[in-house]
C-alpha cells in the first residue's frame, strides 16, 4: 500500500528507466576514466598505442552523457553509441592480442609499450585491457537497454 | 499539500512532462552530484594513499639497502669529511640529470665543505653505456668531474629526441688535458664493466628505474622535484651541523 503520491511527484514512467540506464552508463564511463588517469598519472604506467585508441571513445562520453541527462533527452543514446561500440571493438582487439589469439605480425604496436605486454594482473586473469573490454560490454548493453526503455 | 511539494512542483513545471525530475525520492541532480563526488574522492583519496605508500615503499628499501648507495668505488667529489652525503643515480644522456646537476654544484657551492657529491650510472638510453665508458675511463686521468660536467653541457649535440649518437660525444673531452687515445684505449677494460654492472645491479635493488634519482644521506626523495631535493638537503643540513 503506497501512500498517495503528491501531485507534483513522478508516476512511474518508462523514462524513468531509461534515465537510470543512461546514468549507470555515465557511472561506469566516469569510473573507468579515473581508473584509467589512475593506471598512467598516479601509478605512472605508459599507456600503450590501443589503450588511447580506447581513451579517446571512453573520455568523451564523461561529459557527452550528462548532457543527455538534464534535462532527460533519450536521444544521447544515438551519440554516445557510436563511441561505445568503436571503443568495444578496439577493447576485443586487446583482449585478443594479449590472450595471444592474434598472432605478433599484425601487432600494431611496435614502439613505446607494446600493447599485449601485461602491465597489471590481479587474481591471476583480470588485467586492464579485460577491464576496458568489461566497461565497454556493459555500456554497450545500458545504452541499448536504455534505447528499448525509452521507446513509446 | 506541504509547501515543500509546492515548490517543488513550480520547479518542474519548466521541463517536459516526460521527465520528471525526482526518481525514487531522491532527486536526479543530487544523485549525480553526489556520484560525482563520490567518484573524485575515491579517485583523490586513492592517489593520496598509493604514492604515500610508494614513499614509504622506496624509504624502506633504502634504509635496508644503504650501504649499497655509495659502494666505495663511485666517483666521489666534495669534502670526504662532510656531514652530508648526496648518492646521484644518473644517465649522461638524460636531459633532466643536466639540468639538476647545476643546481646540485649550486648547492654544494652555497654550503662549502658540507655536502659530498657521489654518482652512480644507469644508462637508461640506448647508447648511452657508451658516454659512461668514456665518463669511467677518463677517472684513470683524474678527470671524471670535469669530463661529466662537459658531456651535461654538450649533451644536444650528441643527444637528440633522446637517440644518443655516441661517437658525436668526443667532441666534448676535447680541451679538457685529457688523453683521448688512451681513453679509448682503456674504455672497455674489465674493471669499468664491471663497475658499471654493479651501478645496474644496486639500481635495481633500490628500485632506481628513472634519472636523476638522489639519496640524501641514504633518504630518497618524497616525491622527484628541484624543490624536494633542495628542502631534502636543507633539512639534513640543519640536522648534520646544528
Amino acid at each position: 500500500m503506497s501512500a498517495p503520491r503528491a501531485p507534483g511527484a513522478a508516476a512511474p514512467h518508462p523514462s524513468d528507466a531509461a534515465w537510470l540506464l543512461v546514468f549507470a552508463c555515465w557511472l561506469v564511463a566516469t569510473s573507468a576514466t579515473l581508473g584509467a588517469l589512475f593506471f598512467s598519472e598516479v601509478m605512472e604506467l605508459p599507456p600503450c598505442t590501443l589503450c588511447w585508441y580506447q581513451r579517446i571513445f571512453m573520455f568523451p562520453l564523461v561529459l557527452l552523457l550528462p548532457m543527455g541527462l538534464f534535462p532527460f533527452d533519450a536521444k544521447v543514446v544515438r551519440f554516445a553509441l557510436p563511441l561505445a561500440l568503436a571503443g568495444w571493438l578496439v577493447s576485443i582487439f586487446q583482449v585478443l592480442l594479449v590472450a595471444g589469439w592474434i598472432p605478433e605480425s599484425i601487432r600494431p604496436c611496435s614502439q613505446g609499450v607494446p600493447c599485449s605486454e601485461v602491465q597489471v594482473e590481479w587474481l591471476g586473469f583480470v588485467n586492464i585491457p579485460l577491464l576496458s573490454f568489461l566497461a565497454f560490454s556493459t555500456m554497450n548493453a545500458l545504452l541499448v537497454a536504455a534505447h528499448l526503455r525509452s521507446r513509446p | 499539500m506541504s509547501r515543500k511539494s509546492k515548490r517543488k512542483q513550480a520547479t518542474q513545471d519548466a521541463p517536459a512532462p516526460q521527465a520528471p525530475a525526482r526518481s525514487g525520492g531522491i532527486s536526479r541532480r543530487s544523485l549525480f552530484i553526489a556520484a560525482v563526488a563520490a567518484l573524485l574522492l575515491a579517485f583523490v583519496s586513492g592517489a593520496l594513499f598509493y604514492s604515500s605508500e610508494k614513499a614509504q615503499a622506496a624509504q624502506r628499501l633504502a634504509a635496508k639497502n644503504r650501504e649499497l648507495l655509495a659502494s666505495a668505488h663511485s666517483p666521489s667529489y666534495g669534502n670526504a669529511d662532510a656531514r652530508v652525503h648526496i648518492v646521484e643515480f644518473l644517465d649522461p644522456a638524460c636531459e633532466t640529470c643536466a639540468v639538476f646537476y647545476g643546481h646540485v654544484k649550486k648547492l654544494m657551492a652555497d654550503n662549502p665543505g658540507r655536502i659530498r657529491l657521489s654518482t652512480r650510472h644507469v644508462p637508461l638510453h640506448q647508447g648511452s653505456e657508451h658516454v659512461v665508458r668514456m665518463l669511467e675511463s677518463a677517472r684513470a686521468q683524474d678527470k671524471y668531474w670535469e669530463a661529466l660536467a662537459a658531456v651535461f653541457a654538450g649533451q644536444d649535440r650528441w643527444t637528440v629526441n633522446h637517440r644518443v649518437y655516441p661517437e658525436r660525444a668526443w667532441p666534448a673531452l676535447e680541451g679538457l688535458g685529457l688523453d683521448l687515445e688512451r681513453v679509448r684505449r682503456e674504455m672497455n677494460a674489465a674493471d669499468i664493466a664491471a663497475r658499471m654492472e654493479r651501478d645496474a645491479a644496486d639500481a635495481r635493488t633500490l628500485g632506481v628505474t628513472k634519472t636523476p634519482e638522489y639519496f640524501v644521506n641514504g633518504r630518497p626523495l618524497p616525491r622527484f622535484g628541484l624543490e624536494e631535493l633542495q628542502a631534502l638537503v636543507r633539512e639534513e643540513l640543519r640536522s648534520a651541523y646544528q
